[in-house]
């Protein structure tokens, strides 16, 4: 991975969180306001991404539909590192019955239909929760089922590092338990966390936009790029002659664009942290 | 417009006819999920209709175009004793696919089976009442008189849904009465009919029918794929085809998209009236107002929805019965004319006030409910959108739930956990009798208030008793005044807000021959056995 590449997929994220937080601003048209007049309407220079089949400006959802991509999937991601360091340091300190616990909950966890309970948690919220609540629910959801997979790797590292030539050094010197984890085990890896807070953003990205396009994402009329790439359903034409009418595209380029910029980083932070 | 799609569609029958139907070949269709039961007394779901359409025979069918009851098994029939008897002559020399002979023990049997409580058919239900099950008796080998607790108006249109199964081998899916039989089943996957050997029927050149060699039914739950194989060629028609799809095939030479204009189906959004239910006590006031209702009606702008959502597909309904029902439709009821101003002033009579953009009612209680739908159905979200900006402008607020159909279920017949839901309508029985189970205020799907002890309101008691009154009525015309009645009390009181009434849309080959669509479900096959495929096709 090259540093012009990182370099490129930061400033592609920094401009696209920017749009995101200047949405209120940026936006020609509030998100929400139907044209009945002017459904489907072309690029044009009062809407540049044209408007919907409901007569709503599409740049206005896309901005304001970044929000919820780009501010709820890290925090998910960052929820899923959390509970996976805590629980991988848990297990790979104390070793023995500790550790076989933490492994068989992540298995038991992996083995979880995810979908199902997000189901379950959307039937059972307040039909009047707010947007962002009901969002705010879903993606702690996915982050908190998020933990298994990195806490696995964390749970590998730490093993490997405890019986690491340092550590049995520290160990030997009298040092407690607690400094060993802190100055010892937490400082290395805390790379690997960072790979994997990286990875888990654009999964979550893609979960969002997964539940967007089963109906069960962001409610009406909120956007999101899950409920925005929807406008693709039924529209095979427009996928066959992708040129005809790209402005379909933006909420799917931005989300492979915004996938790809944090797999990019993802993948710099991994291969520096080796 | 409809004399124009009579005529092409005369058109095509004629050209059909110089031409002569051919013999053989395989129709192919596709359904969206599998029949839930292969047993025609235990039909509860459109697939398994389909699968009693194919094979099963019947004493009465309802002519899908003229909907009125046409002979089948039966040749004639006569209602006595004031419609508390029905005796039926049925045809000679009928036999099952495996060859035993079809007499009148058969249909004994079947209403025997009917009656059966331990089916629990839900076929039976227009048999039963409090005082008892319809009884059959065999009167000769070919004369059977059916006997009803209490008058039953209309009674042969009953029996177009009850197949007729054999006394011997009632559950043999090779001993039907009906054009073709199951060959195969691969569960999830398809259903093979072929054609029944036996079958009585001839065309008009004494050839016997059906004239298909089979039949090949697809499960196929997505729409996008079946889309797909039908302009591939590899299916021959579809039922109940979304405006989106009819608007790319009606684009295509050879898409053979048809709109049979205004269906029997509905879209309506009603409150929860539950008086248990777990809401606020002020919401619960609001959605019991009949001013907050009929306001909700007049902001609704119908026409942007069929124009937006169905894609000029649809007509704007005032009432539960639409015009496709040529007996029970209430032609003087009109929508209500959408007026935001008119709403705002009943709105304010009734005690509420807009202030800052923002309605109250009079405890100063900002007016904000949900609407919840079924999540994946893209034309109710988008439809609930529209009424979410409609109804922004008297300054209500609507938050729109999406909910996975089990959840639904459970919060509008179960928890009443829910302000206001947004669902349709699939009406397949055309007569009032078939909708009891709506209009009664004691029944359990009386969706705005199920299961009252005695009814909630006035104009309720009333719909019970004109319910009742018309159930046991004799006389068509007074059966219609009392039906006219409910329909206007539901316009009035608004318990449902129906929203649109959708066009039936579908896409039918123009390889298939002799088809005869009709608005009624399904609307393109129930004919099946007079379908045929031109040479070219097989």
């Amino acid at each position: 991975m090259t540093q012009p590449l990182q370099r490129l997929a930061l400033a592609f994220l920094g401009l696209m969180a920017l749009g995101a937080a200047g949405a209120d601003w940026l936006a020609p048209a509030p998100y929400d306001l139907q044209n009945r007049e002017a459904l489907g309407e072309p690029p044009s220079s009062k809407a540049p991404l044209g408007t919907d089949e409901l007569g709503r400006d599409r740049l206005s959802r896309l901005l304001h539909g970044s929000r919820v991509s780009l501010v709820l999937a890290p925090t998910a991601a960052l929820i899923s590192v959390f509970a996976a360091a805590a629980l991988g340091a848990l297990g790979g300190c104390l070793g023995g019955r500790w550790e076989r616990a933490v492994a068989s909950a992540a298995d038991l966890t992996l083995s979880l239909p995810g979908l199902f309970l997000l189901l379950a948690l959307r039937s059972v919220l307040p039909l009047n929760a707010s947007a962002w609540l009901s969002l705010a629910a879903t993606f702690t959801l996915l982050g908190l089922l998020g933990w298994a997979a990195p806490a696995r790797v964390v749970l590998a590292s730490i093993r490997r590092l405890r019986d690491s030539d340092f550590v049995l050094a520290a160990r030997a010197r009298g040092v407690a338990e607690w400094r060993i984890l802190a100055v010892h085990l937490v400082p290395n890896v805390r790379p690997i966390l960072a790979a994997q807070f990286l990875v888990a953003v654009p999964a979550f990205i893609l979960a969002e936009a997964n539940l967007g396009m089963l109906g069960l994402g962001v409610p009406e009329s909120m956007p999101s790029w899950g409920n925005l790439l929807r406008e693709l359903e039924g529209q095979p034409e427009a996928l066959t002659r992708p040129l005809e009418r790209p402005e379909l595209f933006a909420p799917a380029l931005l989300l492979i664009a915004a996938v790809l910029c944090f797999q990019a980083l993802a993948g710099a932070r991994t291969e520096s942290s080796t | 417009m409809n004399f124009l799609l009579a005529l092409l569609l005369t058109g095509r029958l004629q050209a059909a006819a110089t031409a002569g139907p051919q013999s053989g070949g395989e129709l192919r269709f596709a359904i969206q999920a599998e029949p839930r039961s292969l047993d025609p007394h235990l039909v509860s779901d459109e697939p398994s209709g389909i699968a009693r359409l194919l094979s099963g025979g019947s004493l009465v069918r309802i002519d899908h175009v003229t909907q009125k009851p046409e002979p089948e098994l039966a040749r004639s029939w006569k209602v006595e004793a004031g419609g508390r008897r029905i005796v039926f002559q049925l045809r000679e020399g009928v036999s099952f696919s495996n060859g035993t002979p079809f007499t009148a023990e058969d249909v004994a049997f079947t209403l025997r089976r009917l009656a059966d409580p331990n089916l629990h058919s839900s076929v039976a239900d227009g048999f039963r009442s409090s005082s008892g099950a319809a009884q059959a008796e065999v009167l000769g080998k070919y004369s059977v008189a059916v006997r009803f607790p209490s008058a039953t108006p209309n009674s042969e249109r009953l029996f177009d849904v009850v197949t007729i199964v054999s006394a011997a081998a009632p559950t043999d899916p090779r001993a039907v009465l009906g054009p073709f039989f199951l060959e195969e089943h691969k569960a999830g996957s398809y259903l093979l009919y072929k054609r029944n050997p036996h079958y009585w029927k001839k065309d008009g050149l004494g050839r016997p029918l059906p004239y298909l060699a089979s039949v090949r039914v697809e499960i196929q739950r997505n729409r996008e794929m079946e889309l797909m194989k039908y302009r591939r060629g590899e299916l021959n028609l579809i039922q109940n085809l979304d405006p989106e799809s009819f608007r790319r095939l009606s684009a295509e030479p050879k898409g053979g998209a048809i709109d049979l204009g205004v269906s029997l189906d509905s879209e309506m959004i009603w409150f929860n009236q539950v008086a248990s239910a777990p809401l606020p006590d002020y919401k619960k006031a609001w959605f019991t107002s009949r001013d907050f209702r009929l306001a909700v009606s007049e902001a609704i702008n119908r026409g942007d929805i069929a124009r937006i959502i169905y894609k000029g597909h649809a007509t704007p309904a005032p009432g539960p019965v639409s015009p496709a029902n040529l007996q029970w439709y209430l032609s003087a009821l009109r929508p209500p004319p959408r007026s935001p101003q008119a709403a705002l002033e009943r709105l304010r009579k009734a005690g509420f006030s807009l202030t800052g953009g923002v309605l109250r009612d009079s405890g100063g209680h900002p007016v904000e409910f949900s609407i919840i739908t079924n999540a994946g159905n893209r034309n109710r979200e988008r439809m609930a959108s529209l009424i979410q900006q409609d109804l922004s402008g008297l300054g209500i607020k609507v938050n729109v739930t999406t909910l996975d159909f089990p959840s639904l279920i459970e919060r509008i017949g179960k928890t009443w956990q829910y302000e206001a839901c947004l669902l349709g309508v699939i009406i397949s029985d055309l007569d009032p009798n078939a909708q009891m189970n709506l209009w009664m205020s004691s029944s359990s799907t009386h969706q705005w208030n199920p299961g009252q002890k005695k009814p909630a309101t006035p104009w309720e008691a009333e719909i019970d008793r004109l319910m009742q009154a018309q159930s046991q009525e004799p006389n068509a015309l007074r059966r219609k005044a009392a039906f006219d009645r409910v329909q206007q009390i539901v316009v009035d009181q608004a318990p449902f807000v129906y929203l649109v009434y959708t066009n039936s849309l579908v896409a039918i080959s123009p390889a298939v021959r002799n088809v005869r669509p009709g608005v009624m479900r399904p609307s393109a096959i129930w004919n099946i056995e007079q379908l045929a495929l031109d040479e070219a096709a097989r």
